[in-house]
């Protein structure tokens, strides 16, 4: 059984390689290498899979979900500039790609139980734009 | 660790649900509204997923200009502001339910994929939302790679 947990952060960020020319970002990242940044309304929904438990009839307080949500992520990225003050963006590109990965990274480190464990992290960079990063193969 | 990237496009179009093989009544009763004869039309979404490897220096599975411009020449153009019936030639003797429109799609971005988009990237989905309260979707299998075989290993979810 799967439970979803929905949160919303604005960011800043800009996707382009210092090593390649305006041509080569402009022609990869579009104008997303614009070299001030731009933001985005991002929504991440984490999903964790698990067994709910007989007594109380929970895969896990969705409570907990939420706080370490807001302490991972949230508190972390929302109305920052992620190449600028979010690590690993400094060195790493801020796609939505990596970002996605890198909340899987800080989620899947703070949901250790394995009768609760995460399952799919989905990032929204925009409504029409979303990475999935999910456990090796599922859900195909 | 998997990692897909899906990505949303619009088109309206027009289509009647009739199919030649049945009787008027049995059309009716098959189809319902959806057998008014002069169709009826819908704000199609589509989404299409690609997997891939994240390339490690431009943190991307793929280029986005790529994709877009795969489906804006190969589906956009095809259905939008069309009558699926009459103006797109797959629906001549095909019935446009959504299940129909997501398999032609499905085929239409595996066939042309490897022309527009560059890298390791693979299509793995097709979703294509006819209302609010209806989607249709398609899982492409890695081992389908050839079109001729796909039809066995695709699953349609309604």
């Amino acid at each position: 059984m799967f439970i979803t947990r929905k949160a919303e952060f604005s960011a800043s960020h800009v996707c382009r390689l210092p090593s390649w020319g305006e041509d080569e970002n402009r022609r990869v990242f579009g104008t997303g290498s614009n070299p001030n940044g731009h933001g985005h309304n991002y929504v991440v929904e984490v999903t964790v899979e698990g067994s709910p438990d007989p007594l109380t009839g929970m895969i896990m307080d969705l409570k907990d979900l939420k706080q370490i949500l807001e302490e991972e992520i949230v508190e972390p990225m929302d109305h920052r500039f992620l190449n600028h003050e979010v690590k690993p963006f400094d060195r790493v590109i801020p796609t939505a790609e990596n970002v996605a990965a890198e909340i899987w990274r800080r989620m899947d480190q703070r949901l250790r139980n394995p009768s609760a464990r995460l399952f799919r992290v989905r990032l929204f960079e925009t409504p029409d734009l979303y990475v999935d990063v999910v456990r090796d193969g599922a859900g195909s | 660790m998997t990692t897909r990237v899906t990505r949303l496009y619009r088109f309206s179009a027009s289509h009647r649900l009739h199919s030649a093989r049945f009787s008027e009544d049995e059309n009716t009763r098959l189809y319902g509204k959806c057998n008014n004869p002069f169709g009826h039309g819908h704000n199609y979404v589509l989404e299409v997923t690609a997997e891939g490897p994240v390339d490690r220096g431009t943190g991307l599975i793929l280029r986005l200009a790529e994709l877009d411009r795969l489906v804006r020449d190969r589906v956009l153009n095809l259905f939008e502001d069309r009558n699926i019936n009459l103006d797109v030639p797959q629906f001549r003797d095909l019935v446009p339910t959504t299940e129909n429109i997501a398999k032609v799609i499905s085929d239409l971005l595996r066939e042309y994929w490897e022309s527009y988009v560059s890298g390791a990237s693979r299509l793995v989905r097709v979703h294509v939302q006819e209302t609010d309260r209806n989607g249709f979707e398609i899982w492409v299998r890695s081992e389908a790679a050839k079109i001729d075989t796909q039809s066995e290993r695709e699953k349609v979810v309604v």
